[in-house]
């Protein structure tokens, strides 16, 4: 396989081919969320929506719980997994304050004090991961 | 003969078209944002381009994970604002110079820069947050005033193209806008950006350090620039800030010396860092 240079940035996925790949079902089952119909026949019975998208087991359940950081984790993208949040009513910086564990509003705070510095977020072992 | 004139980058970040959808702008948290772009507004005005060439991406919009073109540029006659998942935004729809287009798609290709052709295509906040900027409040019944050739960038799967050949990029499309014979005045737009990372733990990262370099070698070394490698902006710009690339597209297609007009740098709009500059041609 190829040497991921990106590898080594903490509490990141970059969406390469091997993650769309893993993903592909999972995303297009959200992004057909961008439209009205879709939105309207979803919300009238997850389950059996859902059975028209071949995703795994895991990612199926993720879905049905609003696992934000579970479904990034299976191969979602953030652009996709976010058309699933807009139709529970969360826009892209709640869904932020969620998969940061921070809360809505620390994060909203976070953000009006000039964000989340560089410093010490550039590499996992900075987090104690490796 | 048509010219390129001047170069726009600029952020285009959701929330400030709903922002001004909604009629928020003058809201505390909205106001230093668009204070920004009032002296935009009026150059824009002062200028009047007639093409502006827009380089933007599309967010799973007209291209899903089913289909992952790395350039596509719009030769239809008209794009609709689409449903991102709230409703189209209530703005004009855009229309395309479709012959200055289908040329440049022509001459791109002959000058080795192999394009998907759109001749369908709705667009999304990526390339109508820029226009809204830039031109105001507008309605649905409204002309933006001004036509635009699309041209969509994959930066959502990586690997988004690189720095150094959108920069090259750049240069074809100035190229082949210089060939085409009918007098205008043609603008470019490179969208995206500043640092942002929406997604998982480290959502929220803000590099205003790594910003201001990026807004300064625009003019001082825009080719030194252009060669930085993805991962430098992934980890310093936040996985989301490689939308960056876009604006060498815009700077390729300018002169070598530029002069910096206007800059606007605002944290935060929802998750984002906002950056906008304007460079213009010194023969312009």
């Amino acid at each position: 396989m190829t040497h991921k240079d990106y590898e080594d940035i903490p509490g990141t996925f970059v969406f390469d081919a091997d993650r769309s790949r893993e993903g592909y079902h999972l995303n297009q089952f959200c992004i057909s969320l961008r439209l009205q119909k879709n939105r309207d026949a979803f919300n009238a019975g997850e389950e059996a929506y859902l059975d028209a998208y071949p995703m795994t087991p895991e990612q199926r359940d993720a879905v049905l719980k609003r696992d934000w950081n579970r479904l990034l984790e299976l191969g979602g993208n953030i652009y996709y997994t976010s058309k699933l949040a807009a139709n529970d009513g969360i826009n892209f910086q709640n869904l932020a304050g969620l998969m940061t564990g921070m809360g809505v509003e620390e994060y909203r705070k976070m953000m009006l004090n000039g964000g989340r510095p560089i410093e010490g977020n550039r590499y996992k072992s900075e987090w104690g991961e490796s | 003969m048509a010219r390129i004139t001047a170069g726009v980058g600029c952020s285009h970040v959701p929330a400030i078209g709903v922002a001004m959808d909604t009629g928020i702008t003058g809201q505390p948290y909205w106001q230093p944002v668009f204070k920004g772009f009032e002296f935009s507004r009026k150059w824009i005005a002062e200028k009047k381009p007639d093409v502006i060439f827009l380089v933007y991406n599309d967010h799973c919009t007209a291209f899903d994970a089913s289909c992952i073109p790395t350039f596509a540029l719009g030769a239809a006659a008209e794009f609709h604002p689409a449903d991102e998942g709230y409703g189209p935004r209530p703005v004009p729809v855009v229309r395309n110079h479709q012959k200055l287009a289908s040329h440049i798609a022509q001459s791109l290709i002959l000058d080795e820069f192999d394009l998907t052709i759109m001749n369908e295509m709705e667009v999304d906040h990526g390339l109508t947050v820029p226009l809204s900027v830039m031109y105001g409040d507008k309605t649905p019944d409204d002309d933006w005033g001004v036509l635009v050739i699309p041209l969509a960038v994959n930066v959502v799967q990586y690997p988004a193209p690189t720095g150094n050949r959108c920069f090259q990029l750049g240069k074809a499309v100035r190229r082949a806008v210089e060939s085409y014979p009918e007098d205008l005045n043609v603008m470019i737009f490179g969208t995206g950006g500043m640092s942002h990372q929406l997604q998982y733990k480290r959502a929220g990262l803000i590099n205003p350090e790594f910003d201001k370099m990026f807004l300064d070698k625009l003019t001082e070394d825009p080719v030194g620039l252009s060669k930085m490698p993805h991962v430098d902006y992934l980890r310093e710009a936040g996985s989301e800030g490689v939308e960056m690339v876009m604006w060498h597209v815009m700077r390729g297609a300018l002169d070598d010396d530029v002069v910096e007009v206007h800059r606007h740098y605002h944290v935060p709009a929802s998750n984002t860092a906002v950056g906008h500059i304007i460079l213009e041609n010194k023969t312009s």
